[in-house]
Parts: structure tokens; sequence; C-alpha cells
């Protein structure tokens, strides 16, 4: 099984996800360059965090044009898992592959710490393998997490299921203190509706080892793996 | 010609920065700032020279890349260029 891990210039968790899928979870992971119009093949798109052109103007705002973004949305309309990771979130968000935005943190800082992230959804590609209600103990480093999105967009994606996780307490509470950014709801990552694409904040690359204080973001990736078994065949890429 | 462009969070839509800068200005003594909205501003350069050309342009471009609908509004501005 391979993992495509775009590389835009600013990208700077590529590695971390490159190593988290060859060296803990034994897949094979491939660069592919942002200015490349091929996924080579690839079975799943892993969209890494970092600053993508510098983050200029807006978070993934120019990174949207890059040209291997044609290919990623092809790949995920004929139904390819991709997973948008802090800045490839704010990606998916920017060129409308996932609805809504992102702001500055209410607190107007940047937030480098463990948080708690609860599973709300196991029907996506990225969470079959986990528990409803489990909650992982995973980084965020971010200063514009803080989700926001138009009233009835937050309604229709509390309605359809679309919020797989959530910042939440060690026990699973989403307080207002256990959400370190302000976003909306707690929202910490969604799917679209097609469930196949799901973005998130914090970074289970960065939590795959005890020895960098959490292996908890292992299972986004076995849940991956297990989907693309379970289908039995795996997907054809573009 | 010059075009201006203005983008602004959505009244809806939360500013923390603002808020920040509202918050630091009371700090101040500026008691009478009720509130504080943070936006950007651009200045486009445009080798046009009809007005309704250079506004469908930059319209389409703030539109398209320099303002995020989604929390963001615009508003264009043309401007001749004064001679100094």
């Amino acid at each position: 099984m391979t993992f495509a891990v775009v590389v835009f210039p600013g990208s700077n968790c590529d590695h971390d996800a490159y190593y988290a899928i060859e060296q803990v979870l034994g897949q094979r992971a491939a660069f592919v360059w942002h200015k490349d119009s091929s996924l080579g093949g690839a079975d799943v798109v892993i969209l890494p965090g970092g600053f993508a052109f510098g983050d200029y103007l807006r978070t993934g705002a120019i990174a949207r044009f890059s040209p291997i973004m044609t290919a990623v949305r092809a790949f995920a309309e004929a139904g390819g898992p991709v997973l948008g990771i802090c800045n490839g979130f704010q990606i998916l968000l920017e060129c409308g592959m996932l609805p809504g935005a992102m702001l500055r943190n209410r607190d107007v800082k940047f937030h480098c710490e463990f948080v708690g992230v609860r599973v709300d959804r196991t029907d996506t590609p990225f969470t079959s393998a986990a528990r409803v209600g489990q909650v992982l103990r995973m980084p965020i480093a971010h200063g514009e997490g803080n989700y926001f999105a138009p009233p009835e967009t937050i309604d229709e994606l509390e309605a359809t299921g679309r919020i797989v996780f959530r910042y939440a307490d060690a026990r699973g509470a989403t307080t207002d203190v256990a959400n370190p950014n302000g976003s909306l709801h707690s929202i910490a990552g969604i799917c679209n509706a097609g469930r196949n694409v799901v973005g998130l904040m914090p970074h289970p690359e960065r939590a795959c080892e005890l020895a960098v204080g959490s292996a908890d973001g292992l299972v986004l990736f076995q849940s991956v793996v297990k989907t693309l078994a379970d289908r039995g065949a795996v997907h054809a890429g573009v | 010609m010059k075009a201006r462009v203005f983008v602004t969070l959505k009244p809806s839509v939360f500013d923390p920065q603002g808020h920040t800068i509202a918050e630091a200005l009371h700090s101040l003594g500026y008691v009478t700032v009720a509130d504080v909205r943070q936006g950007k501003f651009f200045e486009l350069d445009l080798t046009l020279a009809s007005e309704a050309d250079a506004e469908r342009l930059a319209t389409e471009v703030a539109d398209r890349v320099l303002a995020n609908p989604v929390i963001e509004s615009f508003r264009v501005e043309l401007a001749r260029e004064v001679r100094r």
C-alpha cells in the first residue's frame, strides 16, 4: 500500500509523515512534489502540515492552486482516501474540498502542545480502527486553527455526522478549557459528504511512537490500512 | 491604473486580532474606541486603461484569491495614478 505525501514549498511535517508510514506503520510512502500532475498510483494521499507558500495571504490560500491539487481532487472524487493534517487541512478548506475556514486562535497565540482529541465517528477510512469516544493524545502546532463555518454549515456537519474529531479532556468532555483555539463546537477535524476526505488540526504523524510522547496518532494510519484491506482491492489511484 | 482592495472579516465572524487590539487601546486609556476590526489592504497596479476592465479584474482577483468568501468580504476602489 502506497501513501503519497504531497510536498509544497514550506511543508515541514512531510518527513514526519513519511517516517511514520515507512518506519512505524510499515507501509510504503512516496513524496509527490506540488508541481507534479500525478499521484503515481498511490492508494492514500496525505497533505502534510507546515506553512505552504509561507502561509502568505492566508493559510493554504496559494497552495490550493498548485498543479497537484487537480490530481488530489480527482483522486478524492473517485473515492480515494485523503488526509489533510494541520496546514493540509487548511488547504482542503481553502480549495473547498472541506467546508469552513480557519480564523486566528481566539487568544491570538501559536499553540504548540499536546491536546486531547475525541474520536466521534469511526465511519471514515482514517478512524475505522478507533473506538467512538476514544480520546487520542496528539500534539497541535498552529496559530490559525480556530474552525469557523456559518451556522447552517455547522448544523449540516452535526446532522450528517461529519464532525470526526473534537477537542476534549482526558475523560472525553468537550469543555471550553479543553478547546485550545476557540473552534466552534470544539471541532478538531471533519470529513466530506463522501467521508473519504478527512482534515484535522492535530498531528497524528507526530504521535506514532511513545518515544515522542504518544503513539495515539498511529490509529489513523492503521485505520486506512484496515479500510483498504477490508475493501479487498486497493484503490487504482489517479 | 491602480485598484485598491479592502478585505475584512464578515460582521458575523469573530475577529481575535481586532479584539486584542481594542483591548490594548482600552488599557492605554482610549475608552471611546468601542471596537476594532482588522482587515487587509491590497493595492493592485494594473496595466489596463479602461476603468470597467480594471474593476472587473480586481473584483475577480479579490473574489478568487485575495478574500476567502467563507469568512471575508471585500470592496474594490479604483484610483488613477496621481502625478507627483
